[in-house]
């Protein structure tokens, strides 16, 4: 695309994927500290994760405000618009991944006791998952690439499997010694947490690809997250 | 990007289509102003009881197809033009059709407001005089009223309806002039850019105005403001170098193009 | 900002200066000779509209006048019996042959008018201001000499010696060609000899008493009798009736009611006012209508193409026409080719009309379009054809730059001289014209023809006459000036 014919309409814009790229970046350190802090029970990594939350929170802040003069100030158009509009969903996006790694490291501290490494291995697959997820649509989204991010989008189905299994292995393991259900929900959240982190991931590529033919994506996505309809009877009802 | 001239643009039928009926249909029409080819092989339709605006950059012949719409290009010598329009299905350019009568059916309000330099009631009631529309004082009276009730001007001119039409502020001759436009009961009313001249409450208060209109008429404008053609028309026709790029839904148009050629100009990137 | 940079921006100021030198130097020596030229003119012309006439007591002598017929009298021997009444010492042919001569013809018509109005005048005295001859008039208004008075300083002794006079006493200040003025007489020195003065009468002195000092004047004429066409004996006489205060100075209506005559103080401008009046009508009459239409025509309507284009070229072509060429077509035409009547203002106006259609039809079509297109597209956008919208709103927007287009060519014929001289409108012409065809002339030719005459006091008419015409002109454009204000609209 040939440059704006006002260059400081350029500048703005770049300023704006600027400040989101640094954003991303964050939200992928703070999930990749989360995940360390969870599964090597460090809460002073836990601690430093809780307190950077908050420079998400302000990046979010600055994108929106720059975002919202823009439209003031430049009425975009077209693509432009999409750009912006995009850019506001997918701070907003990223700074609830912001959260959800918070709240990932936060359980550091509630887990006390050693893990038994097969639970602890699966939920910290899931992390590396929605980890590579989330850096391979901020590479899509830093290019601009629809077809990079519907791959994400259709990868995102491996993260959901993923924590269908990881459920019903923590429900098997509550429901053989209750005494496990304290550090059992934990792991639940954090898997949960996890499992969210991806949905946001595929969120950003519907706005990539928003951005980039100015149509939405009407294909539904393969949802493979059936949790919500097993019960502690059945485990592996719809398998 | 490719400035060659493409071959016949065949518009998009948009959706907006569906609910109301054609009034205007423009055919392969090509305009050449001497050597210059203004228009190339243009095909367009446009409804009734909606605003189709048209767009682009200067000297992309939005202007001169409109005033190919109600034959005001036959006043320049040196125009010549090829293919027809028709409205409601009868070609404007038959030889048998009376082209004072033409414009009496479509309205053409311009670029700078040009009322005549004579009093507000002469302005309005001079088309309906000349047209024979009205046989008595009274009748005519009437006429000039519903004009400019119409035109949302009235209320600030009733009291003074003798005073000098030049004597009423930029936006106020704008109205007049879509005043004297519709005292004629025109079908189609044709704008050329009406707020170039406007500062933004005055451009506001004809785009109100031009939305109220469309209920009863078909209105094409041209803009140089996007912003105004987002905001006053369901149809948005682009136009470049002569060519109609594209025509579809206000909507569609200034969210997301169809064509980049479209795109680059709306979002200010045209080299 | 360095040095030379402020060298550079002292050199703009100055050259900005100078270029207002120039410019006010150039405006001010335009405004010294126009200033130059008017005051000459005026200076030259006012005389010309003062007549001077002596108050005589005339009498209607039925002997010369029958009242039966006023008209056939013989005013001329009244008025002159008159003025011989005022100097009953002349006598002699001669001397009242010149006596008379200080009247104008002019002086015999006026009473015949003045007797032919009022009848019952006939049998009585009454009196009657009788117009002066040019050379007095000139005389009078002091172009024809210098006349210094010089009280005698010393007592005077003079005695006659048959037909002249000897003056003794002090006579070192007096020289031949100086007049003495002593009791009532007037002495022309002759020579000088032996102490003594000759001198001849000129007006015989009442006594031979010897005059005191400053009771007597020694009157000094700049100029040699030779070289002026009024003698020593007139100056004496139009001095005495001067000095007995029954001339008079009077606004010369007849400058303005007269034609034109041989004799200056007779001489007047209504021929050529009308003769102006009737063949600048005939041209406007012509020339208005065809002009604006074609106007009009070649500026809306015409189709623009290589025809048009040849007309177009063609008229301004016309407007840069010497204007004698315009003449030698009238002659051609018009006289040769359809036999009309020589020096008519039908044929003047004609050819006029000739001259200031291409002014008329460009100006005409300067104001068309100048009118802004988006009034006829206004127009045209209603549903006004073509016509309509050029005869309801163009035209009434141009009609101020028309009027002043045509003024201008008014103006334009009025002034013209070289092609009505063509057509024979240059003959001396005593009637008023009468009509169309009648002979006349203009008033710029009228200026040209009286420029020619050799008889001083024609100067002054013909100043007189430029500044007539000039008032004529400048009248014109301002009225030109007043209509382009008045009727100016703006949109």
């Amino acid at each position: 695309m040939s440059d704006h014919i006002v260059k400081s309409y350029d500048e703005d814009l770049a300023a704006l994927k600027m400040l989101l790229a640094q954003m991303g970046g964050l939200a992928e350190q703070q999930l990749d500290d989360a995940i360390d802090a969870l599964s090597r029970r460090d809460t002073t990594l836990a601690d430093r994760v809780i307190q950077n939350d908050e420079r998400i929170d302000m990046l979010e802040r600055q994108i929106e405000e720059r975002a919202i003069t823009m439209i003031a100030k430049r009425q975009p158009m077209a693509r432009d618009l999409r750009e912006i509009m995009v850019a506001i969903r997918v701070a907003s996006d990223l700074e609830r991944i912001g959260d959800l790694a918070k709240n990932t490291a936060k359980r550091a501290h509630a887990i006390s006791e050693a893990l038994p490494r097969k639970l602890m291995t699966g939920v910290t697959r899931m992390g590396r998952l929605a980890q590579s997820e989330l850096k391979d649509i901020l590479d899509a989204y830093a290019r601009s690439d629809a077809e990079k991010a519907l791959e994400v989008w259709r990868s995102d189905e491996e993260l959901d499997s993923l924590y269908n299994s990881i459920f019903r292995e923590l429900l098997t393991y509550m429901m053989e010694d209750p005494r496990n259900i304290s550090l059992c929900t934990h792991l639940l959240f954090g898997a949960k947490n996890m499992e969210r982190i991806g949905d946001h991931a595929t969120n950003i590529a519907e706005n990539i690809f928003y951005q980039v033919h100015g149509k939405t994506l009407i294909e539904s996505r393969p949802k493979r997250d059936t949790t919500s309809t097993l019960s502690m009877h059945n485990p592996n009802a719809d398998d | 990007m490719d400035m060659m001239p493409q071959a016949v643009v065949t518009p998009p039928s948009p959706r907006i289509m569906a609910e109301r009926q054609v009034r205007i249909e423009a055919r392969d029409v090509n305009i050449f102003y001497g050597e210059k080819h203004a228009i190339k092989n243009l095909s367009i339709a446009i409804p009734d009881r909606a605003v189709s605006s048209f767009i682009g950059p200067s000297g992309c012949g939005k202007s001169t197809f409109l005033r190919a719409i109600n034959r005001m290009n036959d006043t320049i010598p040196t125009c010549r033009m090829t293919g027809d329009i028709t409205l409601d299905g009868n070609s404007i350019y038959d030889r048998d059709l009376d082209v004072v009568q033409l414009r009496a059916k479509i309205g053409m309000v311009f670029q700078k407001p040009n009322p005549f330099p004579k009093s507000i009631y002469e302005n309005v009631a001079y088309g309906p005089r000349i047209h024979g529309i009205s046989n008595s004082k009274t009748e005519l009276d009437e006429i000039v009223e519903k004009s400019l009730k119409r035109a949302g001007l009235w209320e600030e001119v009733k009291d003074r309806l003798n005073h000098p039409g030049t004597g009423l502020s930029g936006g106020q001759q704008q109205r007049l002039c879509i005043a004297s436009a519709i005292a004629v009961s025109p079908e189609v009313i044709l704008m050329d850019e009406p707020c170039s001249a406007l500062d933004p409450i005055a451009t506001a208060r004809i785009e109100e105005l031009i939305d109220e209109l469309k209920q009863n008429y078909c209105i094409v404008i041209v803009t140089h403001s996007m912003q105004q053609a987002a905001r006053v028309s369901q149809l948005t026709a682009f136009f470049h170098l002569g060519i109609l790029v594209e025509f579809g839904d206000t909507d569609e148009m200034f969210t997301a193009p169809q064509e980049k050629r479209t795109q680059d100009y709306i979002t200010g990137r045209f080299g | 900002m360095t040095e030379v940079r402020k060298g550079l921006i002292a050199k703009r100021y100055a050259t900005e200066r100078r270029f207002r030198i120039y410019g006010a130097t150039a405006l001010a020596l335009t405004a010294l000779f126009i200033v130059f030229l008017l005051a000459d003119i005026v200076i030259k012309g006012l005389p010309a509209f003062t007549e001077p006439r002596v108050k005589l007591d005339v009498t209607g002598a039925a002997d010369k006048v029958d009242a039966a017929k006023p008209a056939a009298g013989d005013y001329e021997a009244i008025v002159r019996e008159a003025l011989r009444a005022r100097f009953p010492t002349v006598s002699g042919r001669a001397e009242r042959r010149k006596l008379n001569g200080l009247l104008s013809q002019g002086a015999a018509d006026d009473l015949r008018r003045m007797v032919v109005a009022d009848p019952a005048l006939i049998g009585k005295t009454f009196p009657f201001a009788a117009l002066l001859s040019d050379d007095a008039d000139l005389f009078y208004k002091g172009r024809q000499t210098g006349v210094a008075l010089t009280k005698g300083a010393t007592s005077l002794q003079f005695a006659e010696s048959g037909e002249a006079y000897v003056i003794t006493g002090d006579v070192a200040g007096l020289s031949p060609g100086q007049i003495v003025l002593v009791n009532e007489g007037a002495l022309r020195i002759t020579g000088i000899a032996n102490g003594a003065a000759q001198a001849e009468a000129l007006a015989r002195p009442v006594t031979l008493n010897p005059a005191a000092a400053g009771g007597w004047n020694i009157m000094t004429l700049a100029k040699p009798e030779a070289d002026r066409r009024i003698s020593d004996q007139e100056i004496i006489w139009l001095e005495e009736l001067k000095s007995e205060g029954v001339v008079e100075k009077a606004f010369a209506t007849r400058f303005f009611t007269s034609g034109d005559s041989r004799e200056p103080e007779l001489a007047g401008l209504r021929g050529a006012l009308v003769g102006s009046l009737l063949t600048v009508l005939v041209a406007l009459a012509l020339s208005i209508p065809l002009g604006v239409a074609a106007a009009i025509y070649l500026e809306e309507f015409a189709a623009k193409n290589r025809l048009t284009d040849i007309i177009e070229v063609n008229i301004n072509n016309l407007a840069a026409v010497p204007s004698i060429i315009f003449g030698l077509l009238g002659l051609a035409m018009f006289l040769s080719f359809f036999g009309l009547p020589r020096s008519a203002p039908l044929v003047g106006g004609l050819v006029l009309a000739l001259l200031v259609l291409p002014t008329i039809i460009i100006a005409a079509r300067a104001a068309l379009k100048a009118v802004p297109p988006s009034i006829k597209e206004a127009a045209l956008g209603v549903g006004a054809s073509h016509q309509q919208a050029v005869f309801h709103h163009v035209l009434p927007l141009a009609l101020p730059g028309i009027l002043t287009g045509i003024i201008l060519g008014l103006a334009r014929a009025f002034g013209e001289t070289a092609p009505l001289l063509m057509i024979g409108m240059v003959a001396f012409i005593v009637d008023i014209p009468k009509g169309f065809e009648s002979a006349a002339t203009v008033l710029p030719v009228q200026i040209f023809l009286w420029s020619d005459l050799p008889e001083i006091a024609f100067q002054s008419k013909t100043a007189a006459a430029i500044m007539v015409l000039l008032a004529v002109l400048f009248s014109l454009n301002a009225v030109a000036i007043y209509l382009r204000r008045r009727f100016e609209r703006r949109w």
